[in-house]
């Protein structure tokens, strides 16, 4: 028998719900609508901010003096990089440990979980010198390395966690049928496995654009992704709310939209399969 | 069943990640653990070409007995625990909130869920601007509509600040998760219960909470992780002023600000094994689900 919830009770949960889900967002809303108005409208009363005018003027300012498109782009890069050439690690790796399992396959996972809980800033000076002496500091190419890194376990995990739902039956029966590693994983595995990995990129795009350690203290002007590039702003000159706002919410915009699609797979790749 | 073959190209295409791996572990770990050993002062021209002077425990020493450890060391404590029972509490609300009917339920989650997706160095900036300055920001415009003196938020109340920023961007991660874990829940237990006459605060304590306590040891566990590191919150609101300085913080600045590399390596060190003691519980809890 289903709960049967009077329209009173329900009303009130949803009046409750919207309001508190509108405090929590507020934030977010209050960027965009700084970032439509004028300077001098932004810093005034939030009942004079909502009736001034609005203007898209901010965001063509933004891209002139800053030259935003240039961090947004190095913001695509690392974070798209080092994402699909850790899955292209990752895949193989997940692929034989969830399909041939040895005794110390559990090990393994949880050894490679365990560099994750690695405090970034314990080895800050060993991997800022390194990237001096190999020319990696204010790179793109060290960023996607070292964010590559950081993820790897998560990506794996994922990966083995989706892989692992594949029924074991389905491959029998392909060898069965003669099918050799290299078909059974082009024709059988793959189809099968592409929703586990485009949820997997998913996520870990979104925590790769989203990471402030390595991106703040590897990068300088020329590799700088959108972290770091809003950091700048914590110094500010003159009136700069609306700037900030645009800034922030042309970097947040696209991730955002992005989280949206991936709050399931949220829950499986950072408690690393442990609530599903 | 697995062959001899498909064994051999198993540990093959295991190959690149464990050695990429275990070459990212090592290897930053031996460096950090050298020079905690050592007298390193780049910027006074000691230089590994040279040869560093080995100064046995002393840096693990100095650390400690620094003046600004202890304080920082509390400092973590305050905000790692204020935002873990803020996100908590709050976050199993939310959950029991949204598991209830009601109208645009998904349009209510992916509010809630939105702040984790901006990133740190946005977030802070925002909270520190537009709504926690003392002269423009929307906290000031509210209390100077009700005749109140605005705070001066991140200076007067620093890490009360500090607490909130963060704990905005992690409660969507506690909410999800424990919402994720109430919809796993027996529907009709709770009907039993119900119909046996238990009110609603006896069915979440005895039911609800029960079901929910090896999620929210996971929450805790994971956020203490990643709260024992933030960094970019502190960095952009206020550089670890007023008090706001994490043991995170202090060893950024012992390392990259004055560059004393031996003082901080030393300091990285304690850092590395505080997250340990906090990962093994996690590990045996993960490692319990692998299992399952």
């Amino acid at each position: 028998m289903a709960r049967s919830v009077s329209t009173q009770r329900k009303t009130f949960n949803t009046v409750l719900a919207w309001a508190v889900g509108l405090v929590i967002f507020f934030p977010i809303l209050w960027v965009f609508i700084l970032s439509l108005k004028a300077e001098g409208d932004a810093i005034r009363t939030p009942f004079e901010v909502l009736t001034s005018g609005w203007t898209l003027e901010n965001y063509t300012v933004v891209q002139e003096r800053s030259n935003y498109s240039r961090h947004l782009w190095n913001s695509v890069i690392i974070a798209g990089g080092s994402t699909l050439l850790g899955t292209l690690i990752a895949v193989p790796a997940a692929w034989s440990m969830a399909f041939v399992p040895s005794k110390r396959t559990k090990d393994i996972l949880m050894w490679m979980l365990s560099t994750k809980m690695l405090p970034a800033v314990g080895v800050l000076y060993p991997i800022y010198l390194m990237f001096i002496k190999l020319g990696l500091l204010d790179t793109r190419t060290g960023l996607v390395i070292v964010l590559m890194l950081i993820n790897l376990p998560i990506i794996i995990w994922m990966l083995y966690t989706y892989f692992k739902e594949i029924p074991v039956d389905i491959l029998e029966a392909a060898r069965m049928d003669g099918a050799s590693l290299r078909e059974e994983i082009l024709y059988v595995l793959t189809p099968m496995a592409i929703p586990g990995i485009a949820s997997t990129i998913l996520l870990n795009v979104i925590l790769a654009w989203n990471e402030a350690f390595w991106t703040l203290n590897l990068t300088a002007a020329t590799a700088a992704p959108l972290t770091a590039f809003i950091a700048s702003y914590s110094s500010p000159e003159g009136l700069f709310y609306a700037k900030l706002s645009a800034a922030s919410a042309m970097a947040i915009a696209p991730i955002l939209v992005m989280g949206w699609f991936s709050q399931k797979q949220l829950v499986r790749g950072l408690t690393f399969g442990a609530v599903k | 069943m697995a062959t001899k073959n498909s064994r051999s190209a198993a540990r093959f295409m295991m190959a690149p990640a464990v050695i990429l791996l275990l070459g990212w572990m090592l290897v930053p770990l031996m460096m950090t653990l050298y020079f905690s050993f050592k007298r390193y002062l780049p910027l006074r021209g000691d230089s590994l070409e040279d040869g560093l002077q080995w100064v046995g425990f002393e840096n693990y020493i100095r650390f400690v007995s620094s003046s600004s450890f202890w304080p920082s060391v509390l400092t973590t404590l305050i905000i790692v625990g204020g935002v873990l029972v803020i996100t908590v509490v709050l976050g199993i609300f939310l959950s029991l909130l949204l598991d209830q009917p009601l109208w645009g339920q998904g349009f209510v989650r992916i509010m809630i869920i939105s702040p984790f997706f901006v990133m740190p160095t946005v977030s802070g900036l925002v909270w520190k601007n537009m709504f926690m300055d003392p002269t423009n920001g929307f906290f000031a415009h509210i209390w100077r509509f009700f005749g109140a003196q605005p705070i001066e938020w991140l200076s007067q109340a620093s890490l009360p600040s500090i607490i909130l920023i963060v704990s905005w961007q992690w409660l969507p991660f506690a909410a999800l998760i424990l919402l994720t874990a109430i919809q796993s829940l027996d529907s009709e237990q709770l009907e039993a219960a119900e119909m046996d006459g238990a009110p609603p605060i006896k069915r979440f304590f005895f039911i609800i909470l029960p079901h929910l306590s090896r999620a929210i040891t996971v929450v805790i566990l994971i956020q203490t992780i990643f709260l024992l590191s933030i960094f970019a919150e502190i960095f952009v609101t206020t550089s670890g002023a007023f008090g706001t300085k994490t043991l995170t913080y202090l060893i950024f600045q012992r390392v990259l600000e004055s560059q004393n590399v031996g003082l901080g390596s030393a300091g990285g060190v304690y850092a590395i094994i505080l997250a340990n003691i906090v990962a093994i519980f996690l590990m045996r809890i993960v490692g319990k689900s692998l299992d399952a």
